[in-house]
């Protein structure tokens, strides 16, 4: 047997045919698609390393089969920095905070620890307690243990994310509602 | 993981149709299923993807003041709904006390319900396991026990039920919409799940091929939304499964108790409704003593499975301590922390001593 499906990959349309049903979106992103920021920590969904954007909401792409998700619209660390409303290369504010606060040691765990931070920013619940960031973030395990510097990153790029001026298509958006 | 056929039927009926395939499991999320195939302990031929379904995915609040969550409702979505958070308080901190971000983002509410147990013996295939190949044995019985069933276990299993949100579900007698080759009928939660007897590998009622559309909340359940709690012991504060856990929801007669709703999680393999205790709370007071002896009776049958006699004790003062939080009222919001017995987290303390401004801001 074999699936066709058609996925948006950080904006560009891709058309696939899988041969085998069992393919997750964390290997079909991997070994498909050569993109690799996604990471394979424990592959079954205690660790948060692959959390990717599906659909604007952060999931781990571990469990997820590709199959299931034809038609999904898909975002990764490789595809983040095109979306800031800046352009060009620059990077995503979430990226940029945890640059700023050490928001990391290693590496590894750092792009599901982003995707995951800007999922939980625009889920809404935090409103910048410190408490609910790092609640909101639990399912992102860091064996550096960074987590202080993760949860300073998260709490600025989340003040600087819904700060009316730099988000100006966001705030139309409101004003248009 | 074993290789599967996967179809993807576009109607309940169709999806029914393929379920009828021999080895055939129904495939939403797949944060459990998938799982589980990976490590070998499910091995179905054929997925049968009920994402698409029309009509599942939608949460119904009705004239006659029950409430219909859809099978695919988001977990994620229902504890976050403003509606379901006013009206069912107790759920949304279950479901918000339950895995990670990510997980409920995908979770939906027909998986919650159908979740696997976490014994390990279950999902390592190579220990004995009567529930994953029947007639095997137990190897948690004389195993690492230290988790598993204190209430309602047999000698051929004592694992539990993990899931946060169907303590609650019980405790507010929600009922479990299913459709089949048979049609539709309504099996209320509280017997939709099988204690594990001389058959462990029987989880549900659910015949085969049958399959959870909604699970709805009759009317009158949202009368206990001023005093309703979920609390839940962890070994880490977040992003754990339950040692033990107590739902309460109390509806208030002034200074009495009008009626009580007590039921407890990780201590069967089902969510476990504690209705002695519960007639013991109606008409009465609201008193240190009163929910002592309440605990005493919800605790009554328990009996250890192994290492784990510490769990009754622990279910007894968690079950004191979520009838005190439930009696003071329920919060505004759902606690930063959802679920944990502690007041605030060690983090606050800790930010408390270091930084008074920083600490102060997170008791806000």
């Amino acid at each position: 047997m074999s699936f066709p499906i058609t996925l948006t990959v950080n904006g560009t349309a891709r058309s696939l045919v899988l041969e085998d049903a069992r393919v997750t979106l964390l290997d079909l992103l991997r070994e498909r698609l050569d993109l690799t920021g996604a990471k394979k920590g424990c592959d079954r969904g205690q660790c948060g390393a692959c959390t990717i954007l599906v659909d604007g909401v952060r999931v781990n792409s571990c469990l997820a089969l590709a199959v299931s998700h034809d038609g999904a619209s898909i975002t990764t660390i490789e595809g983040l920095a095109g979306t800031n409303p800046a352009g060009g290369d620059a990077l995503h504010p979430v990226q940029a905070a945890f640059v700023e606060h050490d928001g990391f040691q290693c590496g590894f765990c750092t792009p599901g620890q982003i995707l995951s931070a800007v999922g939980l920013i625009q889920e809404g619940q935090t409103g910048g307690d410190p408490e609910r960031v790092r609640e909101g973030m639990s399912g992102n395990l860091c064996r550096c243990g960074a987590y202080a510097g993760i949860t300073e990153a998260v709490l600025a790029a989340h003040a600087a994310m819904t700060a009316p001026d730099v988000l100006p298509g966001r705030q139309l958006a409101e004003d248009a509602a | 993981m074993k290789a599967f056929d996967y179809v993807r039927p576009a109607s309940v009926a169709e999806a029914l149709a393929a379920a009828a395939r021999p080895g055939a499991a129904y495939l939403a999320a797949g944060t459990n299923l998938v799982d589980l195939m990976k490590g070998g302990v499910t091995r179905p031929d054929v997925l049968v993807d009920i994402t698409r379904l029309p009509g599942l995915a939608g949460i119904e609040h009705r004239s006659d003041g029950s409430t219909r969550i859809g099978a695919l409702v988001r977990n994620a979505v229902l504890a976050h709904d403003p509606t379901i958070a006013t009206r069912y308080p107790a759920l949304a901190e279950a479901l918000l006390s339950g895995a990670s971000g990510q997980l409920r983002n995908a979770a939906t509410t027909a998986g919650n319900v159908l979740q696997r147990t976490r014994c390990q013996y279950f999902t390592d295939t190579a220990s004995a396991c009567n529930k994953r190949a029947p007639g095997t044995g137990c190897d948690a019985i004389g195993g690492v026990n230290r988790a598993h069933a204190v209430l309602g276990w047999s000698r051929h299993c004592i694992a539990t039920h993990p899931s946060d949100f169907c303590v609650p579900l019980a405790a507010l007698d929600a009922v479990v919409e299913i459709e089949g080759p048979g049609g539709p009928r309504s099996v209320p939660l509280e017997a939709f799940h099988r204690l594990p007897g001389d058959h462990p590998e029987r989880e549900t009622v659910l015949e085969p091929g049958e399959l959870v559309v909604a699970v709805t909340l009759p009317p009158g359940a949202d009368g206990f939304a001023a005093h309703s709690r979920y609390l839940k012991v962890r070994e880490r504060t977040s992003y754990a499964f339950a040692v033990v856990s107590a739902a309460v929801a109390l509806r208030m007669d002034g200074n009495r108790i009008a009626q009580a709703r007590i039921a407890l999680g990780s201590v069967a393999l089902k969510p476990w409704r504690a209705r002695e205790a519960e007639s013991l709370l109606a008409g009465a007071a609201p008193t240190p003593e009163t929910f002592a002896q309440a605990a005493q009776a919800a605790l009554a049958e328990a009996t250890p499975s192994g290492d784990n006699a510490y769990k009754i004790e622990l279910a007894r003062r968690i079950v004191v301590r979520a009838l005190t939080l439930s009696a003071a009222g329920t919060p505004a919001r759902v606690p930063a922390l959802p679920a944990s017995p502690f007041a605030a987290s060690p983090f606050a303390a800790t930010q408390s001593a270091a930084s008074p401004s920083a600490g102060a801001s997170t008791h806000v």
